[in-house]
């Protein structure tokens, strides 16, 4: 979890992502970090997130998002 | 049959008294059939090529889910004894399967839209280039060939990724496909936000009524007082390019941005009003996009169902697909962390917007225009951090001039971009764009020159009062729905408004519902 707050920091340093739940709803994030993000996670957790995953739910928090790497790393 | 044609108000007409006068399980079918009657006037030959679109995809998506309903029971029935690397190697075995199936029916679909839209582009390049004298095949393009094909595929895909499941009957999902209000300019649409509201039965409900109607006439309005009588300034500003230059091309830019809102937003207007009086809700196309302060955000809120569809169905999946992950990862390693993590954002945004031209027209004018766009994002994305500090260090942001100089920036620089779709030519653009700068004929602005254009005093007066209300209209939709604040007001103002809507329409129309040569600006894409 450390690594991924420190890739979202790294894009909105402004942001408190252990509390925002409404990431994209509120438009912080917008289509070009959210592609930032994907192939940061690629390099560090070795996880390639598809693009039917790329859902407001699955992008909204920190923690939904870490849900999502641990899903994608189980299936794996 | 264009909507502002008497042959519609008639067809619209009919088809409302049936519509509620059948069985209501039966409405859907007689959307269906209104659907194909509306295709076949626009040639009854086009039939065949919607046909083998919904044919195609229906039996495709259909395969797509049987293939998956298989996996699911073989998994469920096999959970224990199968370990983690089969499960895996048996979804992997699946998956290529659905991929066949996805694959071939995008291929023969878009490959249909390829060779019917572009062929002669490419014929007339490859002359160009090689200075052969190949001969054009002009093919007739069937109508709203590119909204449907691309709400086709969106199902497809949707149904490739699980969102849902494909739809059993054949029927149904041909009425998706032909919509009769919206297969001409669109919105497109998403299966799973259409399907229920154009399946279920609807009750004759007046606001769906009033609403609808008062939504269609708000339509009319727009385009036929205000985007067909700048259509006249417009075509006689640049069928003579060389005569209006300099001054004339800052009312080219003005003129064809209010026009083409007032055409666009007019018909869509016009297109989810018919289709609320059906009691069928369509995703809405634009949130004030004139509004917008930069230009990702205009895209954000001008003809949304295209910028979405382009968003989930070409930008994430070209962005996240093995090799482009590969290629981010090489990047980083050659030109750094910085670098490389822009390679796929911008790569695919460049893809994007190269189809998106593409998807406009076939003809290097919308190429272009699709790639100026690009550069505009790539500049403005690159510029943020340039910007916040200036933000920050003069503490702008908020303030009510600031943000109508953005605004004003946005709008100005779109328009600069967008009388791509005027001129004839791509060099042509830019040298009239370039001619603000260097032709020095302000003062014929004041010597009569704009009465040279086809409009006379009171078509301006109509103009400025017309977009003064569309403004009006867009401000206090900000704070919810016109209508409804429209609805809450006494009786006599109601009316007031209606009855002075309507017969601005019809007196100040440039030519009045029922006059045909004039279509809709996306009817042609």
């Amino acid at each position: 979890m450390e690594a991924l707050l420190e890739i979202l920091k790294g894009l909105h340093p402004e942001v408190d992502f252990e509390t925002c739940d409404t990431l994209v709803d509120d438009k912080i994030l917008d289509s070009f970090d959210i592609i930032t993000i994907i192939t940061e996670i690629n390099t560090e957790y070795d996880v390639a997130v598809p693009a039917e995953e790329i859902i407001p739910e699955n992008f909204n928090s920190a923690e939904a998002l870490y849900d999502l790497v641990e899903r994608l790393q189980d299936e794996d | 049959m264009l909507f502002t044609s008497y042959s519609f108000i008639l067809f619209l007409t009919v088809m409302f008294l049936l519509y509620y006068a059948v069985p209501k399980k039966c409405q859907w079918m007689l959307l269906l059939a209104g659907s194909y009657c509306f295709y076949a006037y626009s040639g009854i030959h086009f039939l065949a090529f919607i046909l083998l679109t919904t044919v195609s995809t229906w039996y495709s998506a259909r395969r797509i889910t049987r293939i998956q309903e298989q996996q699911a029971a073989y998994l469920k029935e096999h959970k224990a004894s199968l370990d983690k690397e089969q499960k895996k190697r048996y979804k992997a075995s699946m998956k290529k399967k659905t991929k066949r199936w996805m694959l071939a029916c995008i291929l023969l679909n878009i490959g249909l839209l390829a060779v019917l839209k572009y062929t002669d582009f490419v014929i007339s390049n490859i002359n160009g280039i090689f200075h052969t004298g190949l001969t054009f095949m002009n093919f007739a393009l069937p109508m709203g060939i590119s909204f449907y094909t691309f709400q086709s595929m969106g199902y497809l895909l949707d149904v490739y990724r699980a969102k849902y499941p494909a739809q059993e009957n054949a029927a149904k999902f041909a009425l998706f496909v032909s919509f009769f209000p919206q297969v001409i300019q669109g919105p497109i649409s998403r299966y799973n936000d259409l399907s229920g509201t154009l399946y279920e039965p609807h009750s004759l409900e007046w606001r769906n009524i009033s609403y609808g109607i008062q939504r269609i006439c708000w339509g009319f309005f727009k385009k036929l007082v205000i985007a067909d009588r700048l259509l006249v300034a417009v075509k006689s500003l640049v069928s003579t390019p060389d005569e209006y230059m300099g001054v004339y091309v800052v009312l080219v830019i003005l003129f064809y941005a209010i026009e083409l809102y007032a055409d666009f937003t007019g018909g869509i207007d016009i297109t989810i009003g018919i289709a609320q009086v059906f009691g069928v809700k369509l995703a809405e196309n634009f949130e004030r996009p004139f509004f917008s302060k930069n230009i990702t955000e205009y895209w954000r809120r001008w003809h949304i169902t295209m910028g979405t569809w382009f968003k989930d169905y070409i930008f994430y999946p070209i962005s996240v697909c093995p090799w482009m992950l590969r290629l981010s990862k090489k990047s980083r390693e050659v030109f750094g962390k910085a670098i490389g993590k822009r390679v796929p954002v911008y790569l695919a945004t460049a893809i994007v917007w190269f189809t998106t031209g593409l998807w406009h027209g076939a003809s290097w004018n919308f190429i272009v225009w699709g790639m100026l766009n690009f550069l505009v994002i790539v500049i403005s994305q690159e510029l943020e951090p340039l910007y916040a500090k200036f933000h920050n260090r003069f503490h702008v942001s908020g303030k009510t001039w600031y943000n109508a100089f953005q605004i004003l920036r946005t709008f100005w620089l779109m328009g600069a971009i967008r009388i791509l779709d005027v001129y004839r030519d791509v060099p042509l653009s830019f040298r009239q764009v370039g001619s603000i700068f260097t032709t020095a004929n302000w003062n014929e602005l004041f010597n009569g020159g704009v009465m040279r254009l086809g409009l006379t005093m009171p078509d301006y007066l109509v103009l400025v009062l017309g977009a003064l209300v569309m403004l009006a209209v867009s401000l206090a939709g900000r704070s919810g729905s016109v209508r409804d604040k429209l609805a809450a007001k006494p009786v006599p103002v109601r009316y007031l408004v209606y009855y002075v809507l309507i017969l601005s329409m019809l007196v100040l129309g440039a030519y009045g519902i029922g006059y045909d040569s004039s279509q809709f600006i996306y009817n042609q894409f």
